[in-house]
């Protein structure tokens, strides 16, 4: 009695698989491009590949040698300097900045894009803005003689104790006013009803932003965090195009370790041992991260 | 076999089975609405039925045709949404003749359709705006527009009037049920809201926890509920629920209670098969119309009791006042006329209509038939 | 009580205020003056600068080292200034974000209106995807570059750039389709509609904000790339990497003003959207991916 017209929709059944197709480039590219490259380099970190890739396994002895080498322990030693104060700086400014300029500021429209445009730069631009303003030869410090401040010295550029923190100084003029923004949006999301509930048991402001909003901006930490945090791992063109990895090797970070291992001293082995240790941080900062948020979401 | 038959129909998210042996016959023209809690079910089933959402298990035909794995756009039906769901980028014209474009009608044909259907809802000087620029109470003529259009088999109506403030709703629920008068079309509509059910269905469906409860007329169901829970969920305010103990007064079976100084005052059923459970627990049921000032009580009912008891609370409601008591241990609401006099911890006399009086049992909750 | 607007809750004196206003100000001069100092120099003969003060503005103005940056700057061995890297990097740039911010929308409509089982890890895959350091897919990507003939060559770093840009693209797209109504894709199957026209007829018409975001991403991230630039781009290097051969070259006489002119002019086309679209950028960015 049942008339199944349709025992095959054919159409239905389309309509089924459509969306898979559509995503499967995607996954493809990325199974391909992402995590097969990631297993190969993986692979290669355990081999004794030079200039050019070789199959033979040789176990840990890329690793060993890794941590043996001093220069690596120096790109170590800086990325901690680096990114430690490269997050502490760049999040102390923003908020800063982000509570300040939410407090009914005329001419809001006007400061945010400027502390927001150096993120439109290239860190190649950002190095040869800040290389040269840093020069004590013809930047800040001659600047300073030439106004009459003969005493006035800033050579960190060109010190190797020093120079790791102007790279520092020239990240966080380029990346604090994004932070800025992050934080000014989370502070705009906070209901106004709270904080006035807050006034009327009598918190002062300072009270008011320490015991209420801050801790409201829990989320904006962990995403400004996130974020600076995997860009101090991957900086590269920064350094590059500001110090060289110099005076010397003494602003190298484990990006342009890698870099010059693989492709200007052959030793793609010790190279791809490095990449392999860079993503592991990467990946101890973002696993959480992405668990959280996906679980959270769906 | 009906219009539209749900016949033992089954839906599992996983393991976890959230419709269980669903059986609805609908006819050609009948006004269904499907009511309940939100999670009782109510909207899975009318997703299934609009086919965006598979069938676990049985079958939804229409017109004899079975629908399951077909299409939703090949089943001839039209589903007015919760939040309309009109097309934010389109006209008020383009949102209602989309569906006949996708189906390959002619432009002549669709602008007829959208002129009579314009006519019809009173929506002519709304066709070149775009959703964004309309009222809750046009986006809502707009959405019922766009399924009148198609001319489908069966009108789906997922809680149409949830969005729009409570004047509005009630206009709303006159029209749709005028519109449902003139069209006789097929309808299923889903709400939580039991006044629209008893004011729109030809039949109700009641469903709770993935189950039907009880389908039937809105007087059946409101008069002879199956159970505590159809009872308690239809009818506003609810109906009053006492704890009671059959006894065998002068030969017959009367409702004993506690009233609120803590004496036992016994009520005489009219329900004729009590005498089976003298000495016995139920629950007895009493809708707050069926409690009342003694000028206020049914004349035509054959039983009326009177009960003294204190007055807890009055409340005031214009129309009607509603007093509350205790009795049975529990807050109990009467429907008073509106200018009864009476006064907040006066002793007062309630008069109790027995004819309109359900019981149920108190351990499987189902009603106790006469 | 002052009226109800966002931070009507915070009060604050006058000496207050205006050390919040001084705050404000010296930053924004902290952010103006490497770039203020940039632009007055890049106006500068090359005299005035190594004698002069970096602050001053220039004496003689003259376009001179623009000009030499453009079109006669020696970049590595020859002397054709930066013009051709500037085409260059359009012409990756352009199919880049086109291709990554289409293959992002499909995506993102795929993962919030046709969910299937496993489709949040396959996300989550492909969002971590955006994060790894690329030193870690360097080495088989210039293998496989060079097996496929695309090492040196601009659709070489096309396909790069779609790779890695994918993931945000994706990102963004799905989170501005996860608040668009289902209902609405319900409603246009009822109504007859497949995939790809609710697509085109139903969700692109309502995205213009989220790719103004798309595309501001894509064409900042891919212009500004170095690294790949540098790895993959052989022959046709992009601006980035012209632009740190000039400055870093070591033969001759170091003409800062022709750097500065350069840096500005690798600098120019991402500025000027920033300056153009930035506002919606910000404004969907904080709506989008950030949860603040």
């Amino acid at each position: 009695m049942a008339n199944y017209a349709s025992d095959t929709d054919f159409r239905t059944k389309l309509q089924g698989w459509i969306p898979k197709l559509v995503l499967s480039p995607s996954i493809a590219m990325m199974l391909v491009f992402v995590y097969g490259f990631i297993l190969y380099t993986v692979y290669l970190s355990f081999t004794g590949s030079k200039m050019l890739p070789k199959y033979d396994l040789i176990g840990i002895d890329n690793y060993v040698r890794l941590w043996g080498l001093s220069t690596w322990w120096t790109a170590v030693t800086n990325l901690a300097i680096f990114a430690s104060l490269y997050i502490i700086i760049c999040t102390v400014i923003g908020l800063t900045l982000a509570i300040l300029l939410d407090q009914k500021i005329r001419g809001e429209g006007m400061l945010r894009p400027i502390y927001l445009y150096p993120m439109a730069l290239s860190f190649i631009v950002t190095g040869t803005a800040w290389k040269w303003f840093l020069d004590p030869g013809i930047g800040l410090e001659n600047t300073m003689h030439l106004w009459g401040w003969e005493s006035f010295e800033f050579g960190w550029i060109k010190d190797r104790n020093m120079a790791i923190y102007t790279i520092v100084i020239a990240a966080v003029w380029q990346t604090s006013g994004f932070v800025m923004a992050m934080f000014l949006a989370g502070l705009r999301g906070i209901d106004n009803e709270i904080l006035k509930a807050a006034q009327i048991d009598g918190a002062s402001n300072w009270n008011l932003y320490r015991r209420i909003v801050i801790p409201m901006l829990r989320p904006a930490f962990l995403s400004a965090f996130v974020i600076l945090a995997h860009l101090a791992v991957k900086s590269y063109d920064l350094v590059i195009a500001l110090t060289g990895g110099g005076p010397g090797r003494a602003t190298e970070l484990p990006a342009t370790f890698m870099y010059s291992y693989t492709f200007t001293r052959n030793q793609m082995g010790t190279g791809a041992a490095s990449a392999v240790i860079m993503l592991m941080t990467i990946a101890a900062i973002m696993m959480p991260y992405l668990y959280a948020e996906l679980k959270e979401k769906s | 076999m009906g219009f539209l038959d749900i016949s033992n129909v089954t839906k599992s998210y996983g393991n976890v089975e959230v419709l269980h042996h669903v059986d609805i016959a609908v006819q050609e023209g009948e006004f269904l609405v499907l009511v309940g809690p939100s999670g009782c079910g109510k909207s899975t089933l009318l997703n299934m039925i609009a086919g965006l959402e598979d069938i676990t298990d049985g079958d939804i035909s229409i017109k004899g045709r079975v629908m399951n794995g077909v299409h939703p756009s090949k089943r001839n039906i039209a589903m007015v949404f919760q939040s309309y769901a009109l097309y934010p980028n389109m006209t008020v014209g383009q949102n209602m003749t989309f569906g006949l474009e996708m189906h390959g009608v002619e432009k002549s044909k669709r602008d007829k359709a959208l002129a009579d259907v314009a006519k019809l809802l009173q929506i002519e000087p709304l066709l070149d705006r775009k959703p964004g620029q309309l009222s809750g109470g046009q986006r809502q003529r707009v959405a019922m527009g766009r399924a009148l259009v198609r001319e489908p088999d069966v009108f789906l109506f997922d809680e149409p009037l949830s969005n729009l403030d409570a004047k509005l709703r009630v206009d709303m629920r006159t029209e749709i049920k005028k519109l449902h008068e003139k069209l006789k079309t097929t309808i299923v509509y889903v709400t939580h809201d039991q006044i629209e059910a008893m004011t729109l269905s030809t039949r109700i469906a009641v469903m709770n926890g993935g189950y039907v409860q009880q389908l039937g007329t809105p007087k059946e169901i409101y008069d002879t509920p199956t159970n505590l829970f159809v009872a308690t969920f239809m009818g506003s305010p609810a109906m009053n629920i006492l704890p009671t103990k059959v006894a065998m007064i002068d030969g017959q079976p009367h409702a004993e209670i506690i009233d609120g100084s803590g004496q036992a005052v016994s009520l005489p059923f009219s329900q004729t098969n009590m005498a089976d459970w003298v000495g016995k627990e139920i629950l007895l049921g009493i809708r707050p119309e069926a409690l009342t000032d003694p000028e206020g009580a049914d004349r035509k009912s054959t039983n009326i009791a009177t009960l003294q008891n204190t007055v807890d609370v009055i409340e005031p409601a214009g129309a009607d006042t509603f007093v509350t008591t205790t009795l049975g241990g529990v807050n109990v609401i009467a429907r008073m006329r509106a200018d009864t006099e009476i006064a907040t911890g006066q002793k007062f006399d309630f008069a109790v209509n027995m004819d309109k009086a359900v019981v149920f049992d108190p351990i499987t909750k189902n009603r106790i038939k006469p | 009580m002052s009226t109800a607007t966002q931070d009507s809750a915070v009060s604050s004196g006058k000496i207050t205020r205006t050390f919040i206003y001084l705050v404000l100000l010296m930053s924004a001069l902290f952010y103006l003056l490497p770039f203020f100092v940039m632009l007055v120099n890049s106006l500068k003969p090359l005299a005035e600068i190594t004698g002069g003060n970096m602050m001053a503005l220039p004496q003689t103005w003259t376009i001179e080292p623009w000009l030499k940056a453009w079109s006669t700057a020696q970049i590595g061995v020859e002397a054709t200034g930066l013009k051709p890297y500037f085409l260059n990097s359009i012409l990756m740039v352009v199919p880049a974000v086109v291709i990554s911010t289409g293959i992002g929308a499909l995506n993102g409509y795929v993962l919030t209106k046709w969910r299937f089982r496993g489709d949040t890890l396959l996300f989550g895959l492909l969002l971590f995807s955006c994060f790894i350091p690329f030193q870690i897919v360097l080495i088989p990507m210039a293998t496989i570059l060079g097996k496929i003939g695309l090492a040196g060559s601009i659709p070489g770093l096309v396909l790069v750039h779609v790779v890695y840009g994918v993931g945000f693209t994706t990102l963004y797209y799905r989170n501005y389709y996860a608040a668009f109504p289902t209902e609405l894709v319900h409603a246009a199957m009822i109504d007859g509609a497949g995939f790809f026209r609710i697509f085109w007829r139903i969700m692109l018409p309502v995205s213009g904000p989220i790719t103004v975001v798309s595309v501001i991403w894509q064409f900042t991230n891919v212009w500004n790339d170095f690294l790949f630039g540098a790895s993959f781009g052989g022959q046709t290097q992009p601006m980035t990497v012209a632009l740190n051969n000039l400055v870093q070259s070591s033969t001759g006489v170091k003409e800062y003003n022709v750097h500065f002119a350069g840096a500005i002019l690798a600098a120019l086309p991402t500025l000027l959207v920033y300056i153009v679209a930035g506002r919606y950028f910000v404004r969907g960015l904080m709506a989008g991916s950030v949860k603040g």
